[in-house]
Parts: structure tokens; sequence; C-alpha cells
């Protein structure tokens, strides 16, 4: 199947599975390690992708969180998240897709403008989350935030469901997206 | 089609906080704007192509012909306090004390020939875009005269002239005694030799411009003088003695000016654009690959007729630019390097643009080569300065 779904697998048990797409390999592995150093009462999952649509001949679990890795330096990987959003479902915009924007930090490096990525995000209805991945103190905070938001999105966490923190990110930002 | 409006993307945003206040002033809007957090510039979708301006043409090409073909390092530069065109004299007579006054604390200590500059001032006409702009002027360091005690230099030519003697402090009594009169007059002249063709040399110049910048006078007062963009070509030390001198007079910051992948490609795709009678350059690109352990760089060079034959299959609307003409021109070339040798070109960064209207590097060193673009390209990087400073 081409198409990623959310609930065309039934859930393990006390596991939560996050996919983080994006052509930077290095960055993302190392986001990965971080992430599984965390503490956290769920069983983490990461798999890790360069583009959509995944290979079909693998077993895989669930995925219940796809973060989307964009690299303000190189405008290939903003390409190449353009196309792998094709591949993914539209109920999974109901919370379980996130966006991350890299590099923002070195601006004289910076191939695409910030706006660009903004758009993206907002045109997919995500929140959008910029990280310096390079810097080791960024990554741990941002691996210790997607930790969170991975537990919500697969349910673990009672009282808020993905919908719900969907609408709490989305109220708290600014008029001025309005008018894009 | 004359218009000289480049639509200006920074009083856009922070218009509709000032609708609500009226009568106040403009620095009084932008403190508002500030407060109220609106921040958010987009991006400008389009831009003016670059053509010969009414001004230009008043300007005699033989008089900017000297800032042409040179390589001019960018600095952005807060708006001046208390300038006045007509204080120049007055200006190069302190600047002068200053430089003289630094260089005798020996800071600046440069290897090799070391001459004393005697700076002058002067204004440029016809640099600017609208009659509102102010007056760019122009910071000339000439020579004065050679130093003496630096005199390497004069030793290693004498040493040219005598055969086998290595040691210096016999130089003198060698030479004295052996037939030869030039080798002579060459000592005693000591003082005089190198100074022959090089008074009155320009050794470094530096001008201050302001193309276009009607976003950054509207929000100014009247004791500011707005000139953000800075230019400078020579030595290095001579730049940050001058910058100090600026900056302790007028309360002004200077701040290197670098210009980032995504502006430069937009300057490749205007350049292209522009209309060349002959092209004197290829047209080339620079990118450097991020691998270790040591960077690769990729040089793309295009004839430039070929160049302007794919910009003029992708323009559409003539005398304007959009940004989606821009990312097509680069992916079109991205493409095709790709579909030859497999690698994408858009995960590189790119780090240098040379066409035959100009070159620009990432680290912000500009040549511009066509005086008919001149103002073009200033208004540009006019725009990119102003964008620093706020």
């Amino acid at each position: 199947m081409s198409v990623l779904r959310p609930l065309d697998k039934l859930p393990s048990l006390n596991t939560a599975t996050i996919l983080l797409v994006g052509t930077e390999d290095a960055l993302l592995q190392q986001l990965a390690d971080s992430m599984l150093k965390e503490d956290c009462a769920s069983e983490l999952k990461v798999h890790l992708a360069k583009s959509l649509p995944l290979p079909s001949s693998v077993n895989r679990p669930r995925i219940d969180l796809i973060v989307f890795v964009v690299n303000l330096h190189s405008k290939y990987s903003l390409q190449n998240t353009e196309e792998s959003l094709h591949h993914v479902d539209a109920s999974f915009f109901l919370g379980k897709v996130c966006f991350l924007a890299t590099g923002a930090g070195r601006e004289s490096h910076c191939s695409i403008h910030r706006h660009t990525v903004v758009k993206l995000a907002h045109t997919y209805q995500s929140p959008l989350l910029y990280c310096d991945l390079e810097v080791e103190g960024f990554r741990v905070t941002m691996a210790q935030r997607l930790v969170r938001v991975l537990q919500i999105c697969a349910g673990h966490v009672p009282g808020v469901s993905a919908l719900n923190l969907l609408s709490l990110l989305r109220s708290s930002e600014g008029p001025s997206l309005e008018d894009l | 089609m004359d218009s000289y409006n480049v639509p200006e993307s920074t009083p856009s945003a922070s218009s509709r906080p000032e609708d609500y206040s009226v009568g106040a002033t403009p620095l009084q809007k932008r403190l508002e704007s500030i407060r109220k957090q609106t921040s958010f510039i987009p991006t400008p979708p389009r831009r003016k192509v670059p053509q010969c301006s009414q001004l230009q043409e008043d300007v005699d090409p033989q008089k900017v012909a000297f800032l042409l073909h040179k390589q001019w390092t960018l600095y952005s530069l807060t708006p001046l306090y208390k300038f006045s065109y007509s204080n120049l004299k007055e200006y190069s007579r302190l600047l002068n004390a200053f430089i003289v006054a630094e260089k005798q604390k020996g800071l600046a200590v440069e290897v090799g020939e070391d001459f004393d500059i005697k700076v002058i001032f002067s204004t440029l006409l016809g640099m600017k875009g609208t009659q509102r702009d102010p007056e760019a002027f122009l910071v000339q360091g000439l020579i004065l005269s050679p130093r003496l005690e630096c005199s390497g230099t004069i030793l290693a030519y004498c040493n040219l002239c005598l055969l086998g003697s290595s040691d210096p402090s016999t130089l003198a009594f060698q030479v004295a005694g052996t037939t030869g009169a030039c080798h002579h007059t060459r000592i005693l002249s000591k003082s005089q030799l190198p100074s022959e063709n090089r008074e009155g040399k320009v050794l470094w110049t530096g001008w201050f411009c302001c193309v276009f910048g009607d976003s950054l006078l509207e929000t100014v007062s009247e004791d500011f003088t707005c000139l953000p963009l800075f230019l400078a070509n020579g030595a290095e030390s001579n730049t940050a003695i001058i910058g100090t001198w600026f900056q302790k007079t007028f309360d002004c910051y200077f701040s290197p000016l670098t210009i980032n992948a995504f502006n430069l490609s937009w300057m490749a795709a205007m350049w292209t654009a522009c209309k060349v009678d002959h092209y004197v350059a290829t047209t080339e690109f620079l990118w450097s690959v991020p691998c270790s352990p040591q960077s690769l760089d990729i040089s793309y060079a295009i004839h430039p007729e070929d160049a302007k034959a794919l910009w003029d299959s992708i323009h559409k609307t003539p005398g304007e630019v959009t940004q989606e003409e821009v990312d097509l021109f680069m992916d079109c070339l991205y493409s095709h390097f790709h579909r030859h040798f497999k690698i994408h070109l858009s995960a590189t960064r790119l780090v240098r643009v040379s066409t035959s209207v100009a070159s620009a590097h990432t680290d912000g060193k500009i040549k511009i080569l066509c005086h008919k673009y001149l103002i073009g390209v200033l208004a540009y990087l006019t725009e990119l300065a102003v964008f620093q400073i706020e």
C-alpha cells in the first residue's frame, strides 16, 4: 500500500511508534538517539525514512506520529518533503503530523525562506517546530517535546487526544498567519 | 512602466497598526508595530527588473568607471547622526588626524609596505534611486609618503643588483666600493624611489550610498542621514580604523553584510534578465557541498546567451520578476545538472554567482561589471542592508 493510513493496523500494547522523514540521515539518526534516551513509560519505536512511500515488504507497527524534517539550508529537502506528503492519507493530518524546520540558526546558509515552510505547515494545518538539530542542547529539548507529543498521539495520556492537542496548538498562533 | 516604486514589504506588514494611529510620527508608528509584534515580514513575491534609470543618464560613465571591476566588501550601516555634506573638508581633516594617531599607536602593523594615507571626502553625484535618497559620498585614502622605518623592501631591491653579498649590514660599504654609478644613486635616493610613481595613488576606497531606501527614510527623523550601504575596497586594517572613526563621530554601527543563498539565487535571476549588449563574462555559479573531511566545490559555467534564452522562456510579465520564476529558473539548472551528473545541487549551498552584470559572493563581496545596471544592483543591495538593520 502506498498511502499511509493512521488506523489500518491494530495498536500493540504500550507501544508508541514515530516516523521521522527527512533527507539528512545524520541529523535524523542523532534525533532518534536522543529520543530513545528519554525516560518514557511506554515503549518507543523510532522509524527513519528518507522519503515516502515506504516499502510495503517490511512488517511495521502502526505509526502514531509522522515528523517531516525540513532543512532550511537545502531546497532538496523541501522538495522531498512536498513529494512525500502526497503519500500520507488525509486523516493523518488530524494531529498526527508535525513539521520540524532545522538550520534556521545560520541565516547565511539558508536557501529557503522561512515563510515558505510556514506556509507549508499552514496549508497542511499541522504544527511547525523550529530546532537546530546540530546543537546538542536544542536537540535534547526537542526530543523531549516529541516524546510527549508522541505519547499523546498514541493515546497513552488519559484525557488528551491528538486532535485536542492540535486545536490547542492552533489557537495560540497569532492572527498574522491568517493573512497568508 | 517607469515607476520606481519598488514594492517594499516592510511598510505593508506594519501598515495595519499604522492605520489606527493617526498623526503619529513614523518613528512612533514603528515602535507601535514592534510592540504589537507584527514582525512577520513576508518576502516580496515580485521585484522590478533593474533597468536603466533616468538618474543614471545624468552621471558621466567615466566618473563612475572607477567603481566598476573592483571587488567591494559590503557592510550595512545604521543611520548617521548629524552628518552634513557641507563639512566634508572638516571631516577629512579629523579623519586624517585620527589615522595618524592610530598608526602611531602601532596597533595596525602591516607586514610589507606601510604607507601613510591621506583621506579625502567627496560626494558622488547620481548614485541614488529617487530624489528622496541622500547623496552618496566617497572616502578615498591616497598615499601620502612611504614610511622610512620599513625599508625591508628597499634592501631587497638593492640585493638584486649585487652579486654574492647577502649580509645587509655590509651592503652599503660594498656598493660604495663597486663600480656602477647606477647602484650608488639607488642607495642614496632610497627615500625617493618608491614614491616616484606612487604619490597620490588611491590605496583605499570606501563609499556610502542609499538607493531606493524609502522604507528606512520614512522612519528616521531629521537629524539622521540614511546611507545604509557601505562598500569598501582596500586593506582590512584601514577599513577597521576608518570604521571606528565613523562609529565614534556619528554614533552609527557597521556590520558585515552577508548574502544568503536565497538572495544569491534572486540576484542570479535578476542579472540574467538584464539585457546586455555584449557579454563580457560567462554566467557562473559556485556551490559548496558540505561533506567531510573537506568541503567540495562545484562550479557550473553557462554561456550567457543560453542563460538568457532560458530566462526568456520562463519570464512572463515584462519588467517584473516573481518568486516562482526565480525558483523555476534555478530548478531548471538543477535538473539539467542532475541529469548529467546525478548530483542534487539543491541539497548544496550556493556560494557565488557571477554574470556579465555583476558577481556576488556569499561572504559579502561584490564586483560590478556593467555601469548600465549599477543603480539596479545597488538597489537590491540597499534592500538587503536595510533588512539587516531592521
